[in-house]
């Protein structure tokens, strides 16, 4: 690895831009990444920017149950955010589906089976710490070239 | 020295590329962190601005179906380019641009070139978000750019010539305290920030005009950003601020006045909340219009 590339996976690390995706969510994990950018918890100490559009995004956190109808969506959006990319579960839902699982409408798979998924954040919802973490995580994965896209296809390296 | 090295020089060390980029990042950071602790936070570190270009730099490249890939890529170099070209005409010192005819008319017209590709990138990426961005930023430029034009045709005026030493070296009168004035007016529009940042409300249409844009042209649209953030800041400085005989002493002047410039200017736009387009337009063509005429009517009076 020599120097230039070394101080891109720092430098992923740094700079983490994450981008929220609710496929079908109460809402509630939604709010708890709302603190994460309040004085209280400062995302941005850790180089974490909110961005609404999955093309400026490295990381994506995804929250809510999988309906029939977000499982396109999130495979669009997941396929339309660049490489490398981290996927960050919120919650119980993507896991299993928590409370909802059996629903007629709900996909009752975890969200493994739609895309890879790095980082589980269990809860319901979880905390804004715990969030934090996941998404420290990632970052860290992003930089050891280790999240599962990025073990999946080599060319979305920089080698 | 060889004509053609001097601009070479200017174009690629000092006053561009090379010094110009970190200094962009070290306003970024200097902005980022200010705002952050006026709202109570800790900020990000200090290398962040970097780490961000960085990081775009290794990421993949996503052209949206249906775009044209050529005009595409060329929007970003052109805009870093150009605002690059624009500060190395700016008379620094030790810059080693001999001064020229009518540079003033030149670096103008380049200073808009960044703002055009701004346009042309949220046309051509196909998305309806970037569109919106890129009308309101195509409006927003008409407005604010009758207080940011007068206020150095105005200082030309004054000094009798358009050469950018002329303006430099103009004796210090009432004229250099109206056109400042009229030209920090503008200077948040120029800058996209509160409360003139409603071609990139993040809230109301997801991003700015590159929402479509990602890794390398997105970094290259940021590093324009910066250092279109060091080209205002210091062709206020160079034209606004009185120079001493003595170079470096006008070096520490000039950046110290840029920072101030840009600590006053985040004050506002962390202060105040998103003016509306019409509310925005009416601000420039009232308030900056006013301040214009006065500007004007003083460079006559004399």
């Amino acid at each position: 690895m020599n120097l230039i590339e070394r101080v891109v996976a720092i430098s992923r690390r740094r700079s983490p831009w994450i981008c929220r995706l609710n496929a079908g969510s109460c809402n509630g994990c939604d709010i708890e990444i709302t603190p994460l950018l309040s004085p209280r918890y400062d995302a941005e100490q850790l180089g974490v920017e909110l961005h609404g559009t999955p093309k400026h995004a490295d990381i994506v956190l995804i929250s809510g149950t999988l309906t029939l109808r977000s499982r396109e969506a999130i495979l669009d959006i997941y396929a339309q955010v660049p490489n490398p990319k981290a996927v960050v579960a919120l919650g119980s839902c993507p896991a299993s589906g928590n409370v909802f699982a059996g629903s007629p409408l709900v996909l009752s798979e975890s969200l493994d089976s739609v895309v890879p998924v790095d980082v589980w954040v269990p809860g319901c919802p979880p905390r804004p710490q715990a969030i934090l973490d996941g998404i420290a995580r990632a970052a860290r994965l992003l930089e050891d070239g280790a999240t599962k896209s990025q073990l999946q296809n080599w060319q979305g390296r920089l080698s | 020295m060889n004509t053609v090295w001097s601009y070479l020089i200017a174009f690629a060390v000092w006053p561009g590329l090379l010094f110009a980029a970190p200094l962009g990042w070290l306003e970024l950071w200097f902005m980022r962190k200010l705002v952050a602790r006026l709202q109570g936070r800790r900020g990000p570190p200090f290398f962040q601005p970097f780490f961000d270009f960085m990081k775009l730099l290794g990421k993949q490249t996503v052209i949206p179906r249906g775009v044209s890939r050529g005009i595409f890529l060329a929007l970003p170099l052109v805009s870093v380019g150009a605002v690059t070209a624009a500060l190395a005409i700016v008379p620094l010192p030790g810059n080693p641009v001999p001064s020229l005819p009518g540079d003033v008319v030149l670096l103008l017209y380049l200073m808009e070139v960044p703002v055009l590709c701004e346009v042309l990138a949220g046309y051509v990426s196909r998305s309806i978000y970037g569109q919106v961005a890129a009308m309101r930023e195509a409006l927003l430029s008409l407005a604010y750019n009758l207080p940011f034009l007068v206020a150095i045709i105005a200082m030309a005026q004054e000094a009798g010539s358009f050469r950018m030493s002329a303006l430099q070296a103009a004796p210090y009168g009432i004229v250099h305290l109206l056109a400042g004035v009229t030209f920090l007016l503008a200077l948040p529009a120029r800058m996209k920030l509160n409360p003139f940042s409603i071609a990139n409300a993040e809230h109301e249409i997801v991003a700015d005009s590159h929402i479509e844009y990602s890794g390398p042209p997105l970094a290259l649209f940021k590093l324009s950003h910066a250092v279109e953030l060091v080209l205002l800041t210091e062709l206020f400085a160079v034209v606004f601020i009185p120079a001493t005989p003595w170079p470096l002493v006008n070096l520490l002047v000039y950046l110290a006045a840029g920072i101030l410039v840009l600590g006053g200017v985040t004050l506002l736009a962390t202060a105040t909340a998103r003016l509306r387009l019409a509310q925005a337009f009416r601000f420039y063509w009232v308030w900056g219009g006013i301040a214009s005429a006065v500007t004007m009517a003083a460079t006559l009076v004399r």
